[in-house]
């Protein structure tokens, strides 16, 4: 028998909608949902891959105690009521002595983080995070210090923009299927990319302009870029007089940074700058200034990041056609609002500040709802705030996405209890006490996704085919670990129809109204506010703050004099990170097919550089930070700036039951440091510099 | 040649893979194979931008194809309807005489069966009306497939969009 199910690809974060053929409960055949616009039909490598984790022998298929010491792969096989029972004891006991604040619950933002905010109150814990911040901590930071809103509240109108500039925003390689086909169709009609990075991605071969930028320093690109639009006069006068305060301010303090200096420290000839500048307000307001996906490169990524923000401000362009807008919601379509079970009534509101400092005192201003994890080992090292016992992830890797893993491993022997919920075997299942294991998202149904947008839509993750091992998914997991802990009233469902019938009730939406199509639009055109008078800035001013409220009542300076980017002395690098399209983070490298299309990371390295050093191209080089050494291929190439090395993030396994990925290349957050950007949030993953030498 | 065209626009080629593994999957492969495959190429500096060139691999369907004849057994074959040449496996010995007949490297070696397997544009898929699993899943939709004679069209097509445009920026620059 054959069937279609309409769902949600979850090889990525990105979560683009499927269709899915299913004949005798399997799956034949996924496909990119044919009636989205932007998708129809496709459907990118990992995407496809799903079926190749579907059927992979190489993952957690059944519930697991551990026998042996931590790491050392002895586990003994546990029944769901087992391993339920066993955690349970364990956090009953840490709960009593240490208090709910002692257990700290990490995740990936998904569709049901609701729910695992859920539990986490109610076993009266303040510590949910996500991964968040480790990615873009800082961006979000800066937006809500210029517009009251956070950067996943924020869109681009990729199919109408005239101008884009990327920083570093390698938007054909780490992709989202729907954005780069609307921008792809744009700049078939014409609309102008610049790309900026210090390596040639495959994004830069895609470029009208590529500048390859002295690694760390596009803050000072942008300075000369907002002084050279004040200067000159090119903003949209219109739009900045209604919606911006602090321009003022702004123009004195940029008033130094000439494109002559930014040549200096960039290495971009003052001439470009000024002509970037022209360009992009020719055709404003539909240009964008990408404020990035990941934004944690470096300590001060506050200010480039609200320096791009700013550009965008000056252009006009946020709330435009062509530019930036505001996602709009459920309530600017006339709906209620998605149910969340974490807004019940009655749930706790545990008192006990964050063990993160997030909101805190350690990060006053980050935003509090994702945390800052990586503060996770120093918190654990040090009982600093208080102690923390039991972790909890769910599809979140500590050992591969916090800087300096080793000292992570450390803080982690410390703890009484390490719980993983997840699909693969990760560094952290194998790291942990039990391991939970979870369907993966062909196997199991979630939480109703509410996509805001110009356009919001509702799209639903189905159940395609029954799981293939004796796993379950996370909603259901937490719910009978919750009920065992005597909380279980939080979690008042028993199936995922229930689930869905709770988030549904106030939206006016039907289950049946999906079955057509896999999604629901909660309006027929797009929906802008007015840029005259109907912009709904959420600053106490209500305009666009180039002098930040949130930021100047912490005591931080909204403009910061600019810092000169260390040189990196002869045989030292700055250690540069990122993606490929073959691959997400850190989960797929050990997929059958992904694994076979890249199967480890190589350290790219300028030719001048290496001939230097006597590194010849494939040769094994051992990279030393100032907290780890590691080896990996090198990569020898002209298209790296020659102050930087760049290795792609999420290889250097040390799992051996990930056959096809152990010990293949170098694990990045190894070997970065622990520094942090204190204001915006994020940690500075392109901070660290490296030495290199033929291994 | 067969009538049908496998049409690639290197402008919106991403060289994402995402060709790659929507065929392996399609055909249940092991790694080795690769009926499709993106050949990358640079970067390498072209009017001061660096560019790279991804180039689609996969099977021409030769009108007088090099791996037909050499076949001894009769597996490798063309469609008398469409002139798809294909294999049909429960004749392949594995000889490999194919591998070596095709300049291109068409023909792969499929460890698993110990026989050979190649890109037959789907014609399962083709047959009911559907794309080949590359051209359907592409990521950009730079893969296009269609009947030969229709695709210059499109390709014509696409020249004049670019050209029209030029000469549009052109004329408002007066």
């Amino acid at each position: 028998m054959s069937k279609d199910v309409y769902s949600i690809c979850f090889m990525c974060t990105v979560r683009c909608p499927i269709r899915v053929q299913v004949e005798n409960d399997d799956v034949t055949w996924i496909e990119g949902n044919p009636h989205v616009p932007g998708i129809e039909g496709a459907l990118c490598a990992k995407g496809s891959a799903g079926v190749a984790l579907l059927n992979d022998h190489e993952r957690p298929q059944y519930p697991m105690i551990r026998t042996g010491p931590r790491g050392s792969g002895q586990w003994r096989r546990a029944t769901w009521d087992e391993a339920l029972d066993y955690v349970a004891e364990k956090l009953q006991a840490i709960l009593k002595q240490y208090g709910g604040q002692s257990v700290v619950f990490g995740e990936r933002t998904n569709l049901n983080t609701h729910i695992s905010k859920t539990f986490t109150r109610a076993i009266g814990s303040p510590n949910h995070f996500t991964h968040d911040a480790l990615c873009k901590g800082s961006v979000n930071t800066a937006f809500r210090s210029l517009t009251g809103y956070t950067d996943t509240e924020v869109g681009i109108d990729y199919g109408n923009t005239r101008y884009i500039v990327l920083y570093g925003r390698n938007i054909f390689e780490s992709l989202e299927i729907k954005s780069i086909n609307m921008l792809l169709s744009a700049m078939e009609k014409g609309a102008k990319m610049t790309y900026i990075d210090p390596r040639v991605s495959i994004t830069a071969t895609k470029a009208d302009r590529y500048w390859m930028i002295r690694p760390g320093t596009d803050l000072a690109l942008n300075y000369a870029l907002i002084h050279t639009i004040l200067k000159e006069r090119l903003f949209d006068t219109d739009y900045v007089r209604r919606w911006v305060t602090g321009l003022n301010e702004l123009q004195a303090f940029v008033e130094p940074y000439t494109p002559e200096w930014a040549e200096k420290e960039t290495g971009i000839p003052a001439s470009e700058i000024v002509t970037l500048a022209r360009e992009a307000s020719e055709v404003k307001p539909a240009v964008v200034f990408h404020y990035g996906y990941r934004g944690a490169h470096h300590p001060n990524e506050i200010h480039l990041r609200r320096s791009i923000v700013i550009l965008n401000a000056l252009m006009g362009s946020i709330e435009a056609k062509g530019g930036l807008f505001f996602k709009k919601g459920a309530k600017a379509a006339g709906r209620g609002d998605l149910g969340k079970y974490n807004q019940q009534e009655g749930l706790p509101k545990p008192s006990a500040p964050r063990f993160d400092g997030s909101g805190g005192d350690k990060f006053p201003i980050a935003d509090s709802n994702h945390g800052n994890p990586q503060t996770l080992a120093h918190a654990i090292l040090n009982e600093d705030p208080y102690p923390i016992k039991a972790l909890i992830v769910n599809r979140f890797e500590p050992l591969q996405s916090l800087p300096d893993a080793n000292t992570v491993r450390k803080a982690l022997d410390k703890l009484d209890l390490i719980v993983t919920i997840e699909v693969n075997f990760s560094e952290i299942a194998w790291y942990s006490d039990v391991i939970l294991p979870e369907s993966i998202y062909l196997e199991r149904a979630d939480s109703i996704q509410m996509a805001s947008g110009l356009k919001p839509q509702l799209f639903i993750r189905c159940q395609a085919v029954s799981p293939r091992y004796d796993t379950k998914p996370a909603w259901m997991i937490l719910k009978e670990l919750a009920g065992r802990l005597g909380v279980g009233r939080y979690f008042p469902y028993e199936t995922i129809e229930d689930i869905w019938n709770f988030q549904l009730k106030d939206m006016g939406v039907t289950l049946e109204d999906f079955a057509k199509k896999g999604f629901v639009a909660l309006t027929d055109s797009q929906i802008f506010w007015d840029r005259k008078d109907g912009i709904k800035f959420k600053t106490p001013s209500g305009k666009i703050e180039l002098v930040s409220s949130l930021m100047e009542k912490a005591g931080f300076p909204s403009f910061e004099p600019y810092q000169p980017v260390e040189r990196p002395a002869e045989g030292t690098f700055r250690l540069m990170v990122g993606r490929c399209a073959a691959h997400t983070h850190v989960s797929t490298q050990n997929n059958l097919y992904l694994n076979e299309l890249v199967p480890e990371n190589e350290l790219w390295i300028h030719s001048a550089a290496a001939a230097k050093l006597g590194v010849k191209d494939g040769q094994k080089v051992e990279v030393r930070s100032p907290v780890a050494a590691s080896t990996l291929k090198a990569k020898v190439t002209d298209a790296i700036h020659p102050e930087a090395v760049f290795m792609l993030h999420g290889f250097g396994k040390t799992v051996p039951a990930q056959t096809r990925a152990c010990g293949k290349g170098a694990s990045d957050t190894v070997l970065v440091e622990n520094i942090s950007d204190p204001v915006g949030g994020s940690p500075a993953l392109d901070h660290t510099f490296v030495t290199v030498r033929p291994a | 040649m067969s009538q049908y065209y496998l049409l690639q626009d290197p402008k919106k080629c991403i060289g994402c893979l995402s060709c790659e593994v929507a065929c392996k999957i399609k055909n249940g492969l092991p790694v080795g194979p690769r009926l499709c495959q993106i050949m990358t190429v640079g970067p390498k500096m072209v009017n001061g931008l660096p560019r790279m060139a991804f180039v689609f691999m996969s099977c021409f369907h030769c009108e007088d194809p090099w791996c037909v004849p050499v076949c001894p057994t009769g597996a490798m074959r063309k469609r008398p309807k469409d002139g798809i040449v294909y294999v049909e496996s429960s004749l392949c010995v594995g000889c490999k005489s194919c591998i070596t007949a095709c300049p291109w490297g068409a023909p792969q070696w499929n460890p698993e069966t110990g026989k050979v397997v190649k890109c037959d544009y789907c014609m399962d898929r083709i047959d009911q009306g559907l794309e080949p699993a590359c051209v359907t899943k592409c990521v950009t939709h730079c893969l296009h497939f269609g009947r030969a004679d229709q695709l210059d069209t499109e390709r014509r097509q696409r020249f004049a969009r670019n050209v029209a445009f030029e000469l549009e920026t052109l004329a408002s620059s007066r």
